[in-house]
């Protein structure tokens, strides 16, 4: 369970979005304005800000320089409809953590939003290796095993890999995957990450009896041990 | 407006009216001028003659006396075309002479100055009031001496002057009405024919054309322009009425598959899982749609950026690398292969780096799309270099290429050349492209890679971009 809170003025769309949310049996409060949002962003805790960039009373970007200030560092995902191609950098330079831009898919918002919330925090420990079933990644001497079996990778699929596992039992989605392994921000038209996944899958999963990478229909990929 | 408030209007019937000012003006001052220095000449002729007449006289007077003098007064006034003469003694009564009657004032001067004055004179009709030019000189003795010259002569070349003046305003007048009339005329019908023109081009004919005389005048030149001005209106109409036309398909197609979907699911879905399946389904139909009009909006928002936004320095040589790496295996998987023609070198370009690789992949998209060979599998070539100091990317494929005349319009929105429109894509790409070209100062331009279709476009390069300098800090960096 998460708690969150939502700073959008469009109060249809806010509505929506914590209904969403709660019943998926996360917490929602909501604010209309910026004044509101940074009050209730700094009087209780939150493990992520949804914050919309065209606000009453105080813009988007300004509550999040504002709670930065404060020395408040939790995760926020900017919503925008302004759509300008610098957006992004602007809202990320602001203190934002990711970015969406309207009009979004619920799917791909909840993704981004489990995958702020189970960031490693700042300074803590480093993690060296991940595991998920009998499937282990260790990132210090970059090799992959299965079982008792090595499994090579080619660097960008350890990257991959590296991410899903990172965030695994989350749902990743394909744009998360392109900005996070490849570092780009665009628009694929094909299902070019859907051809680097189903090779990924042919290493890891083809000869094992359980899948652990899962096509999560609508929404993207997981790893994920069924068993758990 | 009636016919004659039109012409009254016209610039050629103020030009006519200025022109016959002008023309006015200059020939009064020209015939004043010469009248002013006629009579001038005149007069210094009469001064002189008149001199001479009384030089002659006086010496006469010295010789012979008075008498000598009466009698060659009374000689020389019976000459045709004689001058004014009279002699009078010292109580002021004429002894000889040609004049009957002279006012008396003009005797009590003396000065020997020429002056003008009224005279009678007996002709043949009687007594006729003259004017004339007269000096008067006294001779020893008390006796004076007027001789002069009739003015008659003079007044009869003013009278010629002021009738060529009369003759020559009018025939001014008609001239510039005529040519008034005639200019006015030609003007007006030109005019009439491309506001005529006009006027049904207004009504929606965008395929009127103005009519161009040949003859290279002004309004030729005017109408050429006009018309090549139409010619592109009727070719962004067309373009328009295109983009209208291929929207209202592309969006109409997955709506009518989207209601299809769901009128099905909601007539012969059963279970739970039969109508999350529908709906599922109409999600990622509607996915589409908001594709295409995120695709719009993106072009929009491309062509409305400001092209001298901060870039910062991008190696395109490894971003072109990188969408190598991403879409290779894409080829891979069907049976195709990527091939890269990078230089060893990093190569710095100005650019925004999402933009480009968005860019890039378009190119490399359309080419999977559309660039299959008839035979034999598909090989794209992804290339950066630099060319004419600036950075170049292009994306090549062993396609079926695009005909040279198509190659322009290609890259407009929603253009598809199948006409069927059945292939995937939305027309998009290209355009996408192309507003990312023009916002880095450049251009995509079409080429013939024989066979197939070559795709390039062009980037400002960094300034620091030394080659050499570069070196260390690309193998340094993480590869792909």
């Amino acid at each position: 369970m998460l708690r969150i809170l939502i700073i959008e003025d469009d109060a249809e769309a806010s509505a929506y979005l914590a209904k969403g949310l709660k019943e998926l049996g996360h917490l929602a409060d909501q604010a209309a304005d910026g004044d509101t949002g940074l009050h209730m962003a700094q009087s209780a805790s939150y493990d992520v800000l949804i914050v919309d960039r065209m606000l009453p009373k105080r813009d988007g970007l300004s509550v999040i320089e504002a709670l930065r200030k404060a020395g408040d560092q939790t995760p926020v995902l900017i919503l925008s409809a302004l759509g300008q191609v610098d957006d992004r950098v602007m809202g990320l330079k602001a203190g934002g953590d990711d970015y969406l831009p309207k009009p979004y898919a619920f799917t791909e918002l909840l993704a981004r939003i489990e995958a702020l919330a189970r960031r490693p925090k700042a300074g803590g420990e480093v993690v060296t290796s991940y595991r998920v079933g009998d499937l282990e990644l260790d990132r210090l001497t970059h090799t992959c095993r299965r079982g008792d079996q090595d499994i090579p990778l080619q660097p960008r699929e350890f990257r991959l890999l590296e991410y899903l596992m990172q965030h695994a039992g989350q749902v990743v989605t394909r744009t998360m995957l392109l900005e996070n392994v490849w570092e780009y921000h665009f628009d694929p038209q094909t299902n070019v990450i859907d051809v680097h996944i189903s090779r990924l899958r042919s290493k890891i999963d083809k000869d094992f009896d359980k899948p652990l990478l899962h096509t999560i229909r609508g929404a993207g990929y997981t790893v994920r041990d069924t068993s758990d | 407006m009636t016919r004659l408030t039109r012409i009254l209007r016209t610039t050629a019937f103020k030009l006519a009216l200025l022109y016959i000012a002008v023309f006015t003006g200059l020939s009064g001052f020209l015939l004043l001028y010469i009248s002013q220095s006629t009579r001038q000449l005149m007069d210094t002729q009469v001064s002189q003659t008149v001199d001479a007449e009384i030089s002659g006289l006086v010496e006469e007077y010295v010789r012979g006396g008075i008498r000598a003098v009466a009698e060659s007064i009374d000689r020389r006034s019976r000459r045709p075309d004689a001058s004014l003469y009279l002699l009078m003694d010292f109580s002021g009564n004429t002894i000889v002479g040609n004049i009957s009657r002279l006012p008396t004032v003009v005797l009590d001067e003396t000065d020997g100055g020429l002056r003008r004055m009224r005279y009678s004179r007996v002709d043949a009709t009687g007594e006729v009031e003259r004017e004339a030019l007269v000096r008067i000189f006294d001779l020893r003795g008390g006796f004076r001496l007027l001789v002069g010259r009739d003015l008659g002569e003079q007044s009869r070349f003013s009278t010629i002057l002021a009738g060529a003046l009369r003759l020559w305003l009018a025939a001014v007048i008609i001239m510039a009405a005529a040519t008034w009339f005639f200019v006015s005329r030609r003007v007006m019908k030109r005019i009439d024919a491309i506001a005529a023109t006009s006027q049904t081009i207004m009504h929606g004919n965008l395929s009127g054309r103005l009519p161009v005389a040949g003859n290279g005048d002004e309004f030729d030149r005017l109408a050429t322009n006009l018309n090549e001005m139409l010619e592109r209106i009727e070719l962004l109409m067309q373009g328009m009425k295109d983009v209208t036309d291929n929207i209202a398909h592309d969006l109409k197609t997955p709506l009518t598959r989207l209601r299809t979907r769901v009128e099905n699911a909601l007539r012969e879905a059963k279970t739970t899982e039969d109508y999350r399946e529908a709906l599922l389904s109409t999600i990622e139909e509607s996915e589409q749609l908001i594709r295409i009009f995120d695709a719009l909006l993106r072009i929009a928002r491309v062509e409305a950026m400001a092209p001298d936004a901060d870039m910062p320095e991008t190696d395109i040589a490894r971003l072109a690398a990188e969408m190598a790496d991403l879409y290779g295996p894409v080829l891979e998987d069907e049976d195709g292969e990527l091939v890269t023609i990078l230089p060893d070198q990093p190569i710095m370009a100005l650019c925004n780096r999402d933009l480009v690789a968005q860019g890039l992949v378009n190119l490399i998209e359309n080419s999977l799309k559309y660039g299959r060979p008839a035979e034999g599998p598909l090989v794209i070539t992804v290339r950066a270099g630099t060319e004419n100091g600036r950075a170049v990317l292009s994306v090549a494929d062993n396609g079926l290429g695009i005909a040279e005349e198509d190659r322009d319009r290609v890259s407009g929105r929603f253009v598809r050349l199948d006409a069927s429109r059945t292939r995937p894509g939305y027309g998009l790409g290209l355009s996408l492209v192309k507003a990312i070209a023009r916002l880095h100062g450049g251009n995509l331009v079409l080429k013939d890679a024989a066979p197939g279709l070559m795709a390039c476009f062009d980037l400002k390069r960094a300034e620091t971009s030394g080659g050499n300098t570069d070196d260390g800090q690309a193998s340094d960096r993480k590869p792909g």
